[in-house]
């Protein structure tokens, strides 16, 4: 089948995609962004995090089918001309060591921060809760997001 | 900038070059890891690409009466269908340390998910549903599952004919290694303890669960050899083992790291990396090969589940007058590294402690459980959960305070290991545990918030809800443990860098070259700062890891800093020789000091060591060939240990962590919160602290994991994985981890580049017992299994 959707704001097509294919293979394989990763593929780890019309959603979850004629934004869809708040700061902060987890955690902290511009540690850790992290015991991931938050917070 | 400062001046650039050493340098591959560019070994994509797929075994013990692939074959869209039958050269077997490994299953398979057969195929889909197709007609077999049914008189002996070195001293040809360990006169010692403290403990399999998962692109050559694309921990240890089952000259193997999400001892062995190159070589296609997380936890070796007996006497003054000790390791179906791992086990089983009268054995099995290896910690960690509970419950016999009495007990520098090894550098056993205690401890109720209802998320349990405060407790434990650096027993440990330095642009440029595998850690990075520290030059570019230069050895034994960190030290010292005899040849006629003084590199100039300019370091290079050097590097050599006493000189350096857990437990249902798991760790010198806290945070946390939920459950009667998903094993989430504060002491070790010393693993140790204390000290239970599960605390 065909499918067609908007990616990072350009519409993409794909065709002879088997039905089974997930969103997230799709995005990998044929569309040329490996960008969300593809850890466990069930739905657990939140490393193939993209947001669909806006929410975020484990893209190995989606049949790529359901993505026909939405919305989707992907981590290499965060910068602008250069790097966005929240990726500097997992930069800065020592919150990327392998980074395999890391563009699912951009996606999921840019859209924690757009619902909440200045979260608590509490709200931070709920937030990216669905995201597994194996190398850095989540405490520069921390750093980061408070980081991220107090320069948007300037930046506003 | 090009013209040449010649006159003596007293500009010096400080005695440090910026981005050098002892700076938290951010990474050089930052930034494009948070855009999503960085190419992973899943994210490697060539033109006419197939993709491979692995049948594997549901027996964990069977034979194969017979495979019939026709239906495989005849599917549309697959190129090849591959089993033992295909394989071709006589070699037929890999290993770390023992070649017993089938590429494919030779008429038989001793564990569950073992590789039986690949399929190459136009889509990855269509792989599976020809594997699938593949009929494998099986006959089941007895299975050997723990030391009881592996020893039994009539115990199926799972590698008949064995020919390793372990085998003549082996009491079974199940027990892959046994390694006892005797000092003094135990039995005599014993006679002077006023209490003997006896435990028997057991520590569950612990997975690596790194994310990126086992994956690569096998590239077919002209010359008949192949290209590989991997993600590993030691590039030419891959090398070695893939080119002798393909039937090539390891020069006809080439392999390039890729992008390595993650390891944790879980890529040193093989993976899919000589079924990716069987299915290129067959087909003549690129092939590409992808695990799954399901697959990807039968992939990979573990952790080594161990069951754990000790025995200790202690004077009523608190002083420890004796130990035995008895640590059994399943190795699982292959051996991988589980020699290495029981000599770590017996050799530091006594723990960062005097203990000079010692009866020790630690042995490695062979069982059909699933195969076990190299993980984070690497055989210190099981005994490490074991004799701090010792600890524990030593201390409580004479009544003491447990802090007090491992302070009392603690080794120092001098002090020497039951292997009869002086500890040679620094020990600060006492003084991590006096700083983790020292801190003050987070403040009790943080659930209660003004309003006056409770923030389940600060409570055991969380947003499940399940309670408000009530029937929840606190604990406080205590740890610390002893991790050795590098490669030990005898190992010829070495690592290669190549450094060239030239002039472009009108700047002085390194560039270095290492076999070297990043995996997360940040060796890239600190490779870089010492390349600018040595050199004095700002722009460092690091090649891509590959098999075109010398090995690197493992990134795995916390040794990648020290041997690799050693190899750019060493490489840049040469070509500063160099570089310095060019500058003489050229301008030394400038300046008397030239000949007279000792020079260094600093800021892009030639300096004095009084600080005087003599030359822009580019001006020297500029129209000069590169200078390069390859050059290896070795730590000082370490000796086997005596096959029956344990004595030697085994180890090359050590590190030391400790930790304070805080907990909160739901008594009534059994959940824990870890609150709070204070560091302390001596690192010799932090070459990038920000890497080294990160790296102590991570392995912090996998030690809060094996704690408190991580296990692979394997099946006793049919050993069978049962939880080979993120869904059934748990790995902790950010609300799982509590706040980890880390305090890094400095106290160089001599003997290492720059006094430093491994950081990886030394945290993964004492995080775990701490845990194990804290939740004690709450419950009161005596815990002796880790990971602790609800029904353990609960007894229902």
């Amino acid at each position: 089948m065909r499918v067609t959707f908007t990616v990072n704001g350009r519409e993409q097509q794909a065709d002879d995609v088997w039905e089974g294919e997930s969103l997230l293979y799709v995005l990998r394989e044929r569309m040329g962004l490996p960008g969300s990763k593809n850890a466990c593929e069930q739905g657990e780890c939140g490393s193939c995090t993209v947001r669909l019309d806006g929410v975020p959603v484990c893209a190995c979850l989606v049949a790529a089918g359901q993505a026909e004629g939405r919305d989707v934004v992907t981590v290499e869809g965060l910068a602008g001309d250069g790097l966005s708040a929240v990726q500097q700061a997992f930069v800065d902060a020592g919150a990327v060591q392998c980074g395999f987890c890391t563009p699912g955690l951009l996606v999921a902290a840019d859209d924690l921060l757009e619902q909440n511009p200045s979260p608590s540690d509490a709200d931070i850790r709920e937030g990216l809760s669905g995201n597994l992290c194996r190398c850095t015991g989540y405490e520069k991931i921390l750093d980061a997001v408070r980081l991220a938050a107090a320069r948007r917070g300037e930046g506003a | 900038m090009s013209e040449v400062t010649r006159i003596p001046t007293d500009l010096r650039q400080g005695s440090q070059t910026a981005g050098g050493i002892g700076e938290s340098k951010l990474r050089p591959d930052g930034t494009l890891k948070v855009t999503g560019e960085f190419a992973y070994s899943s994210d490697l994509w060539h033109e006419d690409m197939i993709w491979g797929h692995t049948l594997r075994s549901p027996h964990a013990h069977a034979e194969i009466v017979s495979v019939d692939t026709s239906a495989a074959l005849a599917q549309a869209g697959v190129y090849a269908v591959l089993t033992y039958d295909d394989l071709p050269a006589e070699q037929k077997n890999y290993g770390l340390e023992i070649a017993d490994t089938p590429a494919l299953a030779a008429g038989r398979v001793r564990h569950h998910g073992e590789p039986v057969a690949l399929v190459a195929a136009d889509h990855p889909e269509t792989a599976r549903r020809a594997a699938a197709k593949i009929r494998v007609e099986w006959r089941e077999l007895p299975l050997v599952t723990d030391e009881e049914s592996a020893l039994a008189p009539d115990a199926p002996v799972l590698h008949p004919g064995r020919t390793d070195g372990h085998a003549r001293h082996v009491p079974h040809p199940n027990v892959v290694h046994r390694q006892p360990i005797v000092r003094g006169d135990a039995a005599a010692a014993a006679l002077r303890a006023d209490h003997i403290v006896t435990g028997e403990y057991e520590f569950g399999m612990q997975d690596q669960a790194f994310l990126g998962p086992e994956s690569g692109l096998a590239v077919p050559a002209e010359d008949g050899g192949v290209d590989l694309y991997v993600a590993t921990q030691w590039l030419h240890a891959d090398r070695r083992q893939i080119a002798p089952v393909l039937g090539l000259p390891e020069d006809k193997v080439r392999m390039t790291l890729s992008g390595v999400g993650g390891a944790f001892g879980g890529r040193e062995d093989l993976s899919m990396q000589i079924h990716a190159c069987l299915l290129a070589l067959r087909t003549g296609k690129p092939v590409k090969m992808v695990y799954d997380r399901f697959e990807s936890f039968f992939g990979h070796v573990h952790r080594h589940p161990a069951r754990i007996r000790y025995e200790h006497g202690v004077t009523a003054d608190g002083r420890i007058t004796h130990a035995r000790c008895r640590i059994v390791l399943d190795g699982g179906a292959y051996a991988s590294s589980t020699p290495a791992v029981v000599g770590n086990a017996a050799s530091l089983s006594m723990g960062p402690y005097v203990v000079e009268d010692v009866e020790i054995e630690a042995v490695g099995l062979y069982t059909n459980n699933p195969p076990c290896g190299a993980m984070r910690g690497f055989g210190a960690v099981q005994a490490c959960f074991a004799y701090e509970a010792q600890m524990d419950r030593l201390a409580a016999a004479v009544g003491m305070d447990p802090v007090a009495f491992r302070q009392l007990n603690a080794m120092s520098q001098g002090s020497r290991l039951p292997t009869g090894q002086q500890v040679d550098s620094p020990a600060p056993v006492a003084e991590i545990l006096r700083r983790v205690q020292a801190r003050p401890l987070p403040p009790e109720r943080q659930w209660e918030s003004a309003g006056g209802a409770a923030d389940v998320r600060a409570l055991p349990g969380g947003l499940s809800n399940t309670t408000h405060g009530e029937d929840v407790v606190r604990g406080v434990g205590y740890a610390v443990g002893i991790k050795n650096v590098g490669f030990s027993e005898g190992f010829d440990d070495f690592s290669t860098a190549r450094v060239r330095l030239e002039a472009a642009g009108g700047e002085p440029v390194a560039t270095v070259h290492t076999a070297a595998a990043e995996v997360g850690q940040g060796g890239v990075t600190v490779q870089a700062q010492i390349a600018r520290t040595e050199l004095g030059v700002a722009q460092v570019v690091i090649a891509p890891a590959d098999t075109r230069v010398g090995s690197a050895g493992s990134t795995s034994a916390s040794r990648q800093t020290y041997m690799t960190g050693g190899a750019v030290r060493n490489a840049c010292a040469a070509v500063r020789e160099q570089v310095l005899a060019l500058g003489r040849r050229k301008l030394g006629t400038y300046h008397p000091a030239w000949a007279t003084a000792e020079l260094l590199l600093e800021g892009g100039k030639v300096v004095t060591d009084r600080g005087e300019v003599l030359a822009d370091l580019a001006d020297v290079l500029d129209g000069e060939p590169p200078v390069d050097v390859e050059l290896p590097f070795r730590h000082r050599p370490t000796e086997p240990f005596d096959i029956e006493t344990g004595q030697g000189f085994g180890h090359v350096q050590y590190s030391f962590a400790a930790h304070r857990a805080v907990v909160e437990v739901d008594t009534a249902l059994g959940l824990v919160k870890v609150v709070e798991l204070a560091c302390a760790q001596d690192v010799g010198k932090a070459l990038n602290p920000l890497s080294v806290v990160g790296q102590i945070q991570g392995g912090t946390t996998q030690g809060l994991g094996v704690a408190v939920m991580e296990e692979i459950v394997v099946d006793p009667a049919t050993a069978r994985v049962r939880n080979p998903s993120f869904t059934d094993y748990l790995i902790p989430t950010i609300l799982d981890t509590p706040a980890i504060p880390v305090d890094v002491l400095e106290l160089a070790d001599p003997h290492a580049p720059y006094g430093l010393r491994g950081v990886g693993e030394a945290s993964t140790l004492s995080a775990t017992p701490a845990v194990l204390a804290a939740i004690r000290q709450a419950t009161g239970l005596a815990l002796t299994r880790t990971p602790v599960r609800p029904e353990h605390l609960t007894g229902t």
